[in-house]
């Protein structure tokens, strides 16, 4: 059982203050939902979980089993078991899917076992319990494994298998991409996921098959999602167990799932979007 | 010394002492490139006392040596197959195996035929250089028709710098006849120098009516050498003729490619890759030049900067009146690596006809923050990720090589140079890291 804990986040991009203070507090196996208007933070919040540079938290703590994550670049809170899912996936011209996925399970791995020689993240992790560090639960797959894994993920998806030999993201469409977010989460393994948007660009079928596929995940090793929405469509498959309003940067109320339905019904009027908006 | 009396040394037929004298004399009375001239801008080509030069003499050498044919061994070993291999030793051919080559083909040395300056006659000081102590030629001639499945291979093995101020003046002329096709590769490597050596291989590639010519030059000379290649291309009616360039090694690597669509409904493609590593400085020329309607040409040029090296890619497109329907163009990626590396990116267009599409297109600047946020994002440490951005940026170019069976060596030749300017620069600057938030306390 692992915790995401997240503690008076405000996080500016440039000298604007854009998250305003956020809390959340995410359990292995939960789906908090954060919907919220167009400009109201959303993005910002997922981009500051995970340390984008150029997002930079001015107060607050983001923590995954006590260790902090705030002060440590993404790759090191990738490490401790924070995976993102962008929004607007990135182009990398001439890197393979699988040449990364490799990297990045070997980077895990070097954690996971101990052997790492140039800096696990040096903020006292085995003081929560060193176990599940690395790659939760399957521990590092051989090399060869890594193919094999990714076509298995993309079928569960509908993820074209000729796109896994494509360089990330090049020449894919918007959908697409998302899928291919979706197969790299689920290769990985992390702890936690933050999905920004994840449902945008994707069809019916693609939201359902990409929902199911997260559901499935939060009992097949327990991950914790943190999914950032315009849409309640996304939680037709995938169970919330939280929802919460972002409003202007900060969490103006949090409920269960019926919350979400509500929105659908009357927008974010009723949570303060108009008369916050501009401030 | 480059004079007409030494010029006079070189043997070989009549026309062709002839033709060198010629050379020798204009050489004489032309002035020496200056940075001062647009062709020549950025370049340190003020530092070249072309006239202090010796050339290697014809048949100095007749052989590889030992590092010569490990080299040479080692290229053939990386292709699955070639029509013909010459091995050219300072611009003479000393070895050519036709094993797989159809009757029909001509690789070899020069012949009685005029078939030296069809595509360049003329040029800069350089060229004249090349005109007035090319010992002899390496020449591929395919007959109308005849189409080559394997690329016929050149290694030139280069001992200029073995002896301080010598110089080899290599000289390639590709000539493919109505409706044939071909691949050719140029592979420049030498022994390590003691001194600056000078080499300026100057390459014709003629492609006849309807013919395929795809042609590649590697460039993996010592960082003593003076490396300053010329490759003057046509391509003839419905024609499509492809060249590739990548410059590895040198000191001063300097590769100028005019390619002419000089037939109507002719393509030309033109690739060049460059790396830059310690104070190397590279320097890509191209011409995109149109004189027939209906022609297409597209040029795109990738390469890094790393230590302190320089790299300047200029290049123009020309559409000369009457070359309507024309389609061209123009990109030029450039990654500094380092602070104290430096790209300068040139792209020209001297369009005379109205009914064109031209574009171009050029970027400098480091490895893309969002891409290396992305895979760090998934785990990936920075050094590593960028490792793979950085190759990643390479594989791009090298996969769009016209002879396929090279990309495996190009991909090799990068990647270990690459690995080892990034992990200098780690070296020089403290473990990687150390990115993300401000921690505020």
């Amino acid at each position: 059982m692992s915790r995401l804990e997240v503690q008076g986040l405000h996080a500016s991009v440039g000298a604007r203050e854009v998250v305003r203070g956020v809390d959340l507090d995410v359990g292995s196996g939960e789906v908090h939902v954060v919907m919220g208007p167009n400009g109201s933070g959303k993005s910002t919040l997922a981009h500051a979980l995970m340390g984008r540079p150029g997002t930079t938290v001015t107060a607050g703590s983001i923590r995954i089993d006590g260790t902090e994550l705030v002060g440590l670049p993404s790759w090191q809170r990738a490490r401790a078991g924070l995976f993102l899912a962008l929004q607007q996936p990135i182009e990398v011209p001439g890197v393979l899917l699988e040449a990364a996925m490799e990297e990045a399970l070997a980077a895990n791995g070097a954690t996971a076992n101990g052997a790492t020689g140039n800096g696990a993240p040096g903020t006292g992790t085995p003081a929560n319990g060193a176990p599940g560090n690395g790659a939760p639960g399957t521990g590092t797959p051989a090399n060869g494994a890594v193919a094999e894994r990714l076509v298995q993920e993309a079928a569960a998806i509908g993820f074209d298998e000729r796109f896994l030999r494509r360089p990330l993201n090049v020449d894919l469409s918007g959908g697409e991409r998302k899928r291919n977010e979706v197969v790299q989460l689920c290769v990985i393994r992390p702890k936690f996921a933050i999905l920004d948007e994840i449902d945008s660009g994707l069809d019916v079928d693609a939201v359902r098959a990409v929902s199911r596929r997260i559901e499935r995940a939060t009992s097949e090793w327990g991950l914790g999602v943190v999914a950032v929405t315009h849409f309640h469509r996304l939680l037709r498959e995938l169970r919330a167990d939280r929802v919460h309003v972002l409003v202007d940067g900060r969490i103006v109320s949090s409920g269960g799932p019926e919350l979400a339905e509500e929105l659908e019904r009357t927008g974010y009027g009723l949570h303060g979007a108009a008369n916050t908006a501009g401030t | 010394m480059l004079t007409a009396a030494r010029a006079a040394t070189l043997g070989g037929p009549e026309w062709l002492r002839e033709r060198r004298a010629k050379a020798a004399e204009e050489l004489a009375a032309m002035p020496r490139p200056s940075e001062k001239e647009e062709v020549w801008r950025y370049t340190p080509i003020d530092e070249l006392e072309l006239d202090d030069y010796e050339p290697l003499p014809a048949g100095a050498r007749e052989d590889l040596g030992a590092l010569g044919s490990a080299f040479v061994k080692g290229v053939v070993s990386d292709l699955p197959a070639y029509a013909a291999l010459a091995t050219v030793v300072d611009g003479s051919t000393v070895a050519v195996d036709r094993a797989g080559l159809p009757a029909p083909v001509r690789v070899g040395g020069l012949e009685g035929d005029p078939i030296l300056g069809q595509v360049l006659d003329g040029g800069d000081a350089l060229v004249r250089a090349n005109d007035a102590f090319l010992p002899d030629a390496v020449v591929v001639d395919v007959p109308p028709g005849v189409a080559l499945d394997a690329p016929v291979v050149i290694v030139h093995w280069c001992t200029a710098g073995v002896a301080p101020s010598t110089a080899s003046f290599p000289r390639t002329v590709v000539r493919l006849g109505r409706g044939s096709s071909a691949q050719v590769v140029e592979v420049l490597a030498g022994a390590p120098g003691a001194g600056r050596g000078l080499v300026v291989p100057v390459t014709e590639l003629s492609a006849g009516d309807g013919s395929q010519l795809s042609y590649a030059a590697v460039q993996v000379l010592g960082t003593e050498v003076w490396h300053i290649a010329r490759v003057a291309a046509v391509a003839g009616r419905d024609a499509t003729l492809r060249t590739f360039s990548m410059g590895l090694g040198a000191a001063y690597d300097r590769s100028r490619t005019d390619a002419l669509a000089e037939g109507p409904g002719s393509t030309t493609e033109l690739r060049s890759a460059y790396l830059g590593t310690g104070s190397q400085v590279h320097d890509i020329r191209t011409l995109q030049d149109h004189a027939a309607a209906h022609t297409t040409s597209d040029l795109l040029c990738k390469g890094a900067v790393a230590g302190t090296s320089r790299s300047v890619y200029s290049g123009l497109i020309r559409v000369r009146r009457g070359a309507v329907r024309t389609n061209a163009f123009q990109t030029n990626h450039n990654l500094v690596l380092e602070e104290g590396a430096h790209a300068d990116s040139v792209p020209n267009l001297d369009i005379e006809e109205n009914d064109v599409r031209c574009s171009h297109a050029s970027t400098v600047g480091p490895v893309d923050e969002d891409q290396r946020y992305y895979l760090e994002s998934r785990g990936i440490p920075p050094a590593r990720a960028e490792r793979l951005i950085v190759l990643g940026f390479f594989d791009d170019i090298v996969q769009r090589c016209p002879v396929p069976a090279l990309v495996p060596r190009l991909r090799q030749e990068v990647e270990q140079r690459l690995v080892s300017a990034l992990e200098l620069r780690s070296g020089a600057h403290g473990a990687a890291g150390g990115r993300g938030d401000e921690d505020h306390g």
